[in-house]
């Protein structure tokens, strides 16, 4: 991966054009898909891409390897699940209280984790991430493997009536260019530079000055949080939470969304939470099993192309041609 | 130019209608959804999908005059591919019911989703009391076992059969204390006593400490409240400690045929436990188990059995009912006595639970079995009016108490 502290280049016009052009055209193919697609399908897919890009923040712009993921996403699914229909909040508070758990929880597996580095770091989360599964296993509230039913859509700001796929499906869809234009915003602000520098060279950013350990456990909590948006949401889109979200198989499979798409892409994971979603949903109901067939994915795309299917778009001659290369 | 239109509209106004007086849309398709590649897949998977199509033979292919068509879908044993397949299969594949829906997460979760879209689910996979409780629908069935009949089976009839002080091994989450407490509850109400309980944590390997304590317990019986892994795992170290030549009894709370048959009689004989079907018991179901293991090498559990009887009591309450219309066909399913190879005149209650006996099962010794999966001795039969909850009492709001 080339070094991508952003030193402002004077641009030519027509790569900014270009990358205008194909926002544009992304969130016209965004908006028009469920004349197309199945709308459940696609908002899964959504909340799948959120939570990969918020993923990637971590991973791919602060260099960390958190395992244990899957804890903020299924913790938030519970947090929302529960806060909607047990505490009968609207979905839009019942979103925030999840958001606000899942940033709690990343305060503390953070506060924890970010006090060793590479390997350590994630077999840390990884097993934090494994007591809130037992605990989510044992807690009343979460129901056990029955997971919480049933959990009501309600009315978005009390009137636009969310069991409706349409206007869910636009929901998600609004949740999630907000989500990722904080991405955005926070990887294109001096924050975001000094996020990088850290994983370029931890070492240097401490001698500039940086205070990188509060740093790292800032990118945590903001990672933790969107992730938790992305949990929540999914919960009111499946009127439920369960321990498949909990569990540290879903930690691996943000992982391989995020390879497949792409490290250090804004919109890479997008593209491998696309594939591996629509490859469990279309494998579902075919001959093959699922579960190998991802692996094969995942085996083609380490050994063929490592930067991912936009990495490597990036990297290629038309990329770099539209100016991605050092966009990232 | 405007008459010809409402004509036309007007025709197909009225062929639509009369095209749902019988089955909806020239076809009755029925969706097997279960976990095929997880722990589950032995368990019912893909040979779920084979007693479907079975069902669908022996009923002759049609209904009403239209054919039947039976798809399956793998849902990896997460609850989320699970809804998202069954709301594509009932948005855009005109399916009209879906079956077996193994674990109880997944079972709960499109229960409810066919609750809102008004279809039918006939679980044959899940254990959890819950789909026929509190959270029952008036379109959801449970056909072939739930965790009080299992523990009823074990608990109940065991006690009777002179094992009357008990030991649990129990994991240690919801879905195992139930398990042990409702167990517990029928071991002391037909005078056995508890004399003691351990926790293990779930998904554990080493069973040596938590298997000591239950054989210096003295206890006649040893309950394993666990599933799957945890309980072959159990077994096979209980095996290992001669605990049954010792002179004490295994209790597998849930284990079927297909568990056994993975484990080999050599660790599991002595063990006891409850099923709703064993294909040995008499000779239909014998006749039965030996088509199912022509079509698919191995011998069916009670899941298959039971995904077999809830498609053919399906097809029979649309035959009788004259359309595939979810309320008229739930009213039939509700009427209709189940004599098939799986229940003898079995009922199904007002809270959609399929009330038939279950049976207390050995598993035998290597020498006994005369036969290729000859595993069982039928030890007594539970009634189903004492192996299901007393409909009135199940909490669900469906029944008038």
């Amino acid at each position: 991966m080339t070094l991508t502290l952003d030193i402002e280049k004077p641009k030519e016009k027509s790569p900014v054009v270009a990358q205008t052009v194909f926002l544009g055209l992304g969130l016209a193919l965004l908006i028009l898909a469920p004349l197309f697609f199945y709308p459940v399908f696609l908002m899964k897919l959504l909340c799948f891409a959120l939570f990969a890009c918020a993923f990637n923040l971590l991973l791919g712009y602060t260099g960390l390897l958190s395992f244990g993921h899957a804890a903020f996403f299924g913790g938030a699914a519970y947090f929302t699940a529960h806060a909607v229909k047990e505490w009968g909040l609207p979905p839009e508070l019942g979103i925030l209280v999840g958001v606000a758990g899942a940033a709690f929880l990343g305060l503390i597996v953070g506060y924890l984790a970010i006090r060793r580095q590479g390997i350590y770091f994630a077999m840390i989360t990884l097993a934090l991430a494994q007591m809130f599964y037992f605990f989510c296993l044992q807690a009343e509230f979460t129901k056990g493997e029955d997971g919480i039913q049933s959990v009501p859509r309600g009315h978005l700001f009390g009137f636009i009536d969310l069991s409706q796929s349409t206007n869910m499906y636009y929901f998600v869809l609004g949740v999630f260019v907000i989500g990722v234009a904080i991405i955005w915003r926070i990887i294109h602000s001096p924050f975001g530079m000094i996020l990088k520098s850290i994983r370029e060279n931890e070492t240097r950013a401490v001698s500039l000055g940086y205070s990188v350990r509060n740093y790292k456990l800032a990118a945590f909590v903001m990672s933790a949080a969107l992730t938790g948006l992305a949990g929540g949401v999914k919960a009111l889109v499946f009127q439920f939470a369960t321990l498949t979200d909990v569990g540290w198989q879903m930690s691996g499979e943000v992982i391989l969304m995020t390879l497949l798409g792409g490290i250090g892409t804004l919109i890479g994971p997008l593209f491998g939470a696309g594939l591996v979603v629509t490859l469990q949903n279309y494998l579902a109901t075919s001959e093959f099993p699922v579960t190998i067939i991802t692996g094969l994915v995942f085996m083609v795309c380490v050994l063929v192309f490592r930067r991912g299917i936009v990495g490597e778009f990036y990297h290629s001659r038309l990329g770099r041609k539209l100016g991605f290369e050092h966009r990232q | 130019m405007t008459k010809k239109l409402i004509v036309t509209l007007a025709a197909m106004l009225a062929s639509s209608t009369a095209a749902f007086a019988d089955a909806s849309d020239g076809k009755v398709k029925i969706g097997i959804l279960n976990d095929q590649s997880g722990v589950y897949a032995d368990f019912g998977g893909k040979s779920s999908y084979e007693a479907a199509l079975m069902a669908v033979e022996d009923f002759g292919g049609k209904v009403l005059g239209v054919p039947v068509e039976v798809i399956t879908a793998d849902h990896q044993n997460k609850a989320d591919i699970a809804s998202n397949i069954a709301r594509q299969w009932y948005d855009t594949e005109q399916v009209d019911s879906i079956m077996e829906l193994t674990s109880s997460s997944v079972g709960l979760a499109v229960q409810a989703l066919s609750k809102e879209k008004k279809r039918i689910t006939i679980n044959t996979g899940a254990a959890t009391t819950e789909l026929t409780g509190k959270q029952c629908s008036p379109y959801g069935f449970h056909w072939a076992y739930d965790t009080h009949a299992l523990a009823v089976g074990t608990g109940g009839a065991l006690v009777k059969q002179g094992g009357d002080s008990w030991f649990f091994l129990t994991a240690d989450y919801a879905f195992g204390y139930s398990l042990e407490e409702n167990t517990s509850n029928y071991v002391k109400e037909n005078g056995g006593t508890v004399v003691g309980s351990v926790r293990h944590p779930l998904a554990t390997t080493d069973f040596s400490s938590f298997l000591l304590q239950a054989q210096s317990s003295g206890a006649k019986v040893i309950g394993l409240a666990n599933a799957g892994l945890d309980t072959s795992n159990a077994i096979k170290q209980a095996a290992e400690f001669g605990i049954v030549q010792g002179g004490q009894r295994l209790a597998a709370l849930l284990f079927t045929l297909a568990e056994v048959h993975g484990l080999g009689l050599e660790a599991a004989q002595g063990l006891t436990l409850t099923e709703g079907f064993y294909w040995n018991r008499n000779e239909e179901s014998a006749k039965f188990g030996k088509r199912f293991m022509e079509r698919t090498g191995k011998m069916p559990n009670m899941v298959h059995a039971g995904t077999y009887s809830a498609v053919l009591s399906y097809l029979k309450a649309i035959e009788k009912a004259g359309t595939d219309d979810a309320d008229a066909v739930a009213k039939e399913l509700r009427a209709l006595p189940v004599n098939d190879v799986f229940a003898e005149n079995g009922k199904v209650a007002e809270n959609g639970r399929m009330i038939h006996d279950m049976y207390l099962l050995e598993v035998k010794k290597p020498d006994e079995s005369k036969e290729p999966w000859d595993y069982f001795k039928v030890l007594a039969t539970i009634p189903g009016a004492e192996a299901f909850i007393d409909p009135a009492k199940s909490g669900c709001d469906l029944v008038k108490s």
